[in-house]
């Protein structure tokens, strides 16, 4: 019982995962991540900065159509 | 074994399906037949046509690494999970388009969509889509354009820019008119739909300013604040004091779509746009979820004949025979151009594994289609004298409710007054005559599907949460496309006086967001005045656009093709390509000379000078004929451009071919050179 209870709790994590990537809820996470693995020199981006700097060069391109 | 027992059954299921929708003749089909039939067709072109697309014609070579992999720099570059890009790229692709197209190729009967929709996509549409993500993500993800002029030349490149200008153009104007013929004289409707705005202006601030970047929070709130929304619209529409607050004419709705545009175009980004966008994200893959499961629920019968007496081309909806104007008026959900510039836009981006356009490419487009699918159940099973009754301008009809239902119930699809009364009332309008542009027909038939599965008491309440729904996402690509034209536009501009090639400089961006705004708030405006409805003349004319861009992502397709020593294989894209040159060519080629004004453009300025010049028109009619008159001859001139851009393309693309058969030096290619991915097993493992 206790096995089915934990399986259930890792699944319900994984898809509350894969729901924040999905929509970009965890974003600034992962590129904080991807620059801690890189050992990035320059200044990280404050999360408002990164989220206003990710809007601008998603909408500069065509990201939606008809 | 499984895999082989699995294609089996479902080439079975498949055939029967095929065979019922094929065979029901002069009486009522089942809904779910045609849903069968599309899912089993989808499955085996994706099981079968896409893998064997994928492994000899572009060689997928899932050893290689991909730019999200050799460039990944945590923000446009990251490698994600396949399941993901593909919900992204569904959500960028799938737009109003599959939903109004079906539903004005409905007046054709049921079985023309159908088969164009099932058989474009496995062989069109999902091919364009997949072969176009390969080749960009095997180019570091550079656009169409880009790939165009790198591979066929810059004569290639110029085309495939202009065309994606007129096509944002007409694309916003048709789908600002769709959204004026929803809200005009519906108090309901247009204070919803006006409350979307502040409820995004709030997810905007709130995703600023107070948590920043928390999307999902973001998103709750403003999905709640939308129904909300939807639910206080249904109070203001019985408070006779608040009431003509929100009741505005056509033209006024007009005006205030295009205030609308041009803010959304100067405004930040993430203050209208973003937000503005993920609510209609979560909207549509919400509703169309909802649509498939009460579908599949109410299973309804098909109402509507298999053919119509409309395909000789008498149809009310629009002009033309079924041969050339089915395949133009459905081009989103069969072949869309417009998703090539996705396609070689932000997703290649993502993809982490070559082997992951399948999914992503073909995937996408093949859920495109199964929506489009659903739009055209949803609007056939309406009554056909309903379905027509809603659809048909005041011009073609006549304009009081008795002229409409006369002339309609002699083409022997026989409504009343009563009827149209009755159903007005029971969906919470005044009236439901003369909506033309798809969109309200299809609330009707989506809020009749729901209304059965969820409680028929809430039919009100479902079409306008099915109009709320499409006037969210038109406003999306409203925003998205003026946004776009605005930076191509400044691009352009900045050729002539550099400055103007500013995107941040302010004088740059109001001139350029105001000529953007300015051309389709022009065709938006005549497409109000007009009497036939403007869609009649509109939608075709973003069919035949969006045809032509598909005919340059194939012509690039089909050039990258046999440069890279694979003649033998180019038929894959020959074909759709062949058959969307012959189609465009032949609609545009009625649109110009066709003596029937229906049809010809010209032929229509022509005949209404004539009537304007011997005084036969009544005042109010010949008070905007000759702006008619104008737009009419424009349409036409901008046809022929369209079709010249097509085919020098066309050319470009044989000229190279011809060199590279006959071992002539060519550009060289554009692909990033192979470099051994070092993700493999690690990905894998990394995943959710």
């Amino acid at each position: 019982m206790r096995r089915v209870a934990h399986l259930a709790v890792r699944q319900a994590a994984a898809l509350w995962r894969a729901l924040r990537t999905a929509c970009g809820d965890d974003a600034y996470e992962r590129y904080c991540a991807h620059r801690a693995e890189r050992h990035a020199l320059e200044p990280a981006l404050s999360r408002r900065a990164f989220y206003e700097d990710t809007q601008r060069r998603k909408w500069s391109g065509v990201s939606r159509c008809c | 074994m499984l895999r082989k027992i699995s294609a089996a059954v479902l080439a079975i299921v498949g055939a029967i399906a095929v065979g019922a929708v094929a065979l029901h003749r002069h009486e009522p089909i089942n809904a779910l037949w045609i849903l069968t039939a599309a899912v089993c067709i989808y499955l085996l072109g994706y099981r079968f046509y896409a893998a064997w697309i994928a492994a000899r014609v572009l060689s997928v070579d899932a050893s290689r690494a991909t730019p999200a992999e050799r460039l990944n720099n945590g923000r446009d570059f990251v490698p994600t999970h396949r399941v993901i890009v593909f919900g992204h790229h569904f959500a960028a692709i799938a737009g109003p388009g599959p939903l109004v197209g079906p539903t004005l190729a409905a007046q054709f009967g049921y079985l023309p969509g159908t088969l164009w929709i099932l058989v474009g996509a496995v062989l069109g549409g999902c091919v364009q889509d997949m072969i176009i993500l390969l080749l960009s993500t095997r180019r570091d993800g550079r656009s169409l354009g880009q790939m165009a002029r790198d591979e066929l030349g810059p004569l290639g490149g110029f085309a495939a820019l202009i065309g994606t200008l007129i096509i944002m153009i007409i694309l916003s104007a048709v789908l600002g008119l769709v959204i004026v013929n929803v809200m005009k004289h519906s108090p309901w409707a247009t204070s919803t739909v006006l409350a979307t705005i502040p409820a995004a202006l709030i997810v905007g601030l709130y995703l600023r300013l107070w948590r920043p970047g928390r999307v999902l929070e973001g998103s709750l709130l403003g999905v709640t604040l939308v129904l909300l929304a939807l639910l206080a619209g249904g109070w203001v529409d019985h408070q006779p004091l608040l009431r003509p607050l929100f009741d505005y004419s056509a033209i006024a709705l007009a005006g205030f779509v295009i205030a609308y545009g041009f803010c959304a175009a100067i405004l930040p980004v993430w203050l209208l746009l973003a937000p503005r966008d993920y609510l209609s994200t979560f909207l549509k893959l919400g509703t169309v979820v909802l649509l498939a499961v009460a579908i599949v629920l109410t299973h309804p019968q098909i109402k509507m004949p298999a053919v119509t007496a409309f395909t000789d081309g008498t149809g009310p909806l629009f002009g033309g025979k079924v041969f050339p104007f089915v395949f133009i008026t459905i081009a989103c959900g069969a072949v869309s151009g417009f998703h090539a510039l996705v396609a070689s836009g932000t997703t290649p981006k993502l993809i982490t594994n070559e082997a992951d356009v399948r999914l992503v490419g073909y995937g996408s487009m093949a859920l495109e289609s199964f929506v489009a699918i659903m739009a055209l159940i949803a609007a056939t099973l309406l009554d056909p004298g309903v379905f027509f009754a809603i659809n048909s301008g005041a011009g073609v009809v006549g304009a009081s409710p008795a002229a409409a239902v006369h002339t309609i119930s002699s083409w022997g699809y026989p409504v009343t007054v009563e009827q149209m009364q009755a159903l007005a009332n029971a969906m919470g309008e005044r009236t439901l005559f003369a909506r033309s542009g798809g969109a309200p027909s299809l609330a009707v038939g989506m809020a009749s599907i729901f209304g059965s599965t969820f409680g028929r008491g809430l039919l009100a309440l479902w079409y306008h949460f099915a109009i709320m729904f499409e006037a969210v996402f038109i406003m999306a690509v409203l925003d998205a496309g003026t946004r776009v034209g605005r930076f191509m536009l400044q691009d352009l501009l900045g050729h002539l006086w550099q400055p103007l090639g500013r995107t941040s400089w302010y004088p740059s961006v109001l001139l350029a967001s105001a000529l953007m705004v300015g051309a389709w708030g022009y065709f938006l405006y005549i497409g109000v005045i007009d009497p036939n409805g403007g869609v009649n003349i509109l939608w075709p004319l973003f069919g035949i656009s969006n045809q032509m861009l598909a005919g340059i992502a194939l012509s690039v397709a089909t050039g990258i093709i046999i440069k890279s020593g694979k003649a033998r294989y180019a038929l894959v894209t020959l074909v759709p390509l062949a058959w969307l040159a012959l189609i465009t060519t032949t609609a545009a080629w009625q649109k110009i000379t066709s003596a029937d004004s229906r049809i010809g453009l010209f032929a229509a300025a022509d005949d209404l000078a004539r009537k304007l010049a011997s005084g036969v028109l009544p005042p109010e009619r010949a008070a905007v004929a000759p702006q008619l008159i104008f737009n009419q001859r424009l349409d036409g001139w901008i046809t022929i451009l369209l079709l010249t851009i097509l085919w020098f393309v066309i050319l470009d693309m044989a000229r190279v071919c011809v060199r590279r058969l006959r071992g002539l030096p060519l550009r060289s290619s554009s692909e990033a050179p192979y470099q051994l991915s070092r993700l493999q097993g690690a990905m894998a493992q990394a995943q959710p």
